[in-house]
């Protein structure tokens, strides 16, 4: 029941979203069918996807977590974001490379965080998730320019791939 | 005029990440680098040219046209899609390749291939 | 000064030149997923410029049209990069 109130909130709100502009009934930006429309598309949507989108997780309710999130895409995300792509422009200019694939441990438990981590590391300098071990939720990574200190040490330490995602990430889902 | 200023920035900066891309898809040698290349390069640049669409639409909704709001929220949208759908469709690829035998060329070391070899033999060594 | 709306009609035709490069990578692609990697870098541009084609005419049909074109494209990445690995489905 709080599964099926929850996708149908959240379809609600993506409905208004991207219905903005279609009337001038409510608050000045939406018309009356489009409401109705939507309330009767987001109740069949919610149960049906009720089991899909929520998996007895009520966590990410917190709206602390929810700034914690937008504190991380704003402050450490879009930071590495641009170095990574000044790095690849270096390395598209000068074709240096010396590219490995290695494993890390993050020690995360839930998917919906080994999800947050490998498309934070995709996006961020030099790094690119390849696979996952499902048991064990360990990430194999293609590292462009692979770090001689970083292989003398199994298994290798998080802090040369991603820096310090695992602990805002924990800090944001777990 | 700041504005303007502004938006021409953001559109600088777009086009120039988004021209590395397709400079980085050709001079790469193999999959994995061109993959980097055709990720993050993409994603940033299109940050910043829906960014300036953003921006325009903000302008308009500021001057009172309700068209102006549609098409800021609309870019938005359109920009947290790719957002969410760049790096997953990027770690399928990388999979997929990996999985078809694809080698990354010159690489220093690859513990998934020693993995997978491992478990393989040990597959085939149960199976007899 | 250019106006705005000539500027990202240039935007719109820098986009395609970037197209065209990617174009060459999926054409000369040694392996299959040298292609798919150069189908997924041309959804992603398509997209740009649909939005900024959007923005060029203040039209947001286009828009929507980018929203759902870079859904399906993702779909069919995942489908492709599914047939290709060889699994099942």
């Amino acid at each position: 029941m709080r599964a099926f109130v929850i996708t149908t909130i959240v379809c609600f709100l993506i409905y208004l979203l991207l219905t903005t502009g279609s009337g001038s009934d409510f608050l000045g930006l939406w018309s009356n069918i489009e409401l109705i429309f939507g309330i009767l598309l987001s109740l069949i949507v919610g149960f049906i996807a009720r089991t899909v989108f929520v998996k007895n997780n009520y966590r990410l309710l917190n709206p602390v977590r929810w700034i914690l999130f937008l504190g991380y895409l704003i402050g450490p995300f879009f930071f590495s974001l641009a170095k990574a792509n000044l790095d690849v422009a270096y390395r598209v200019i000068t074709g240096k490379i010396n590219p490995g694939i290695v494993k890390i441990s993050p020690g995360l438990t839930t998917d919906l965080g080994i999800t947050m981590l490998a498309n934070s590391i995709t996006l961020t300098p030099g790094t690119l998730t390849v696979d996952i071990d499902e048991d064990t939720n360990d990430l194999y990574i293609h590292w462009i320019n692979v770090d001689k200190k970083a292989l003398e040490k199994k298994p290798i330490d998080c802090s040369y791939i991603c820096g310090s995602f695992p602990q805002w990430v924990r800090r944001i889902v777990e | 005029m700041i504005l303007d200023i502004l938006i021409f920035v953001f559109i600088g900066i777009g086009l120039f990440f988004n021209l590395l891309a397709g400079i980085g898809l050709l001079r790469f040698p193999d999959v994995y680098t061109r993959l980097h290349a055709g990720t993050k390069c993409t994603t940033f640049g299109s940050i910043f040219l829906i960014g300036s669409v953003v921006l325009i639409g903000l302008n308009m909704w500021w001057e009172n046209d309700t068209n102006g709001s549609v098409l800021a929220i609309h870019s938005a949208a359109a920009l947290i899609a790719i957002l969410l759908t760049n790096p997953v469709g990027a770690h399928a690829i990388a999979r997929a390749a990996h999985r078809s035998g694809v080698q990354p060329v010159g690489a220093v070391i690859d513990e998934l291939a020693e993995k997978r070899g491992k478990t393989t033999s040990d597959s085939q060594t149960g199976g007899d | 000064m250019i106006d705005l709306n000539t500027t990202f009609l240039l935007v719109v035709i820098a986009l395609v030149l970037c197209i065209i490069l990617a174009l060459i990578r999926v054409f000369r692609g040694p392996t299959a997923p040298d292609c798919v990697v150069g189908v997924d870098t041309i959804n992603t541009m398509v997209i740009v410029s649909m939005v900024a084609y959007g923005a060029a005419f203040r039209e947001v049909i286009y828009i929507d049209v980018a929203i759902v074109y870079a859904l399906l494209s993702f779909i069919s990445t995942l489908f492709i990069a599914k047939y290709i690995e060889g699994g099942e489905f």
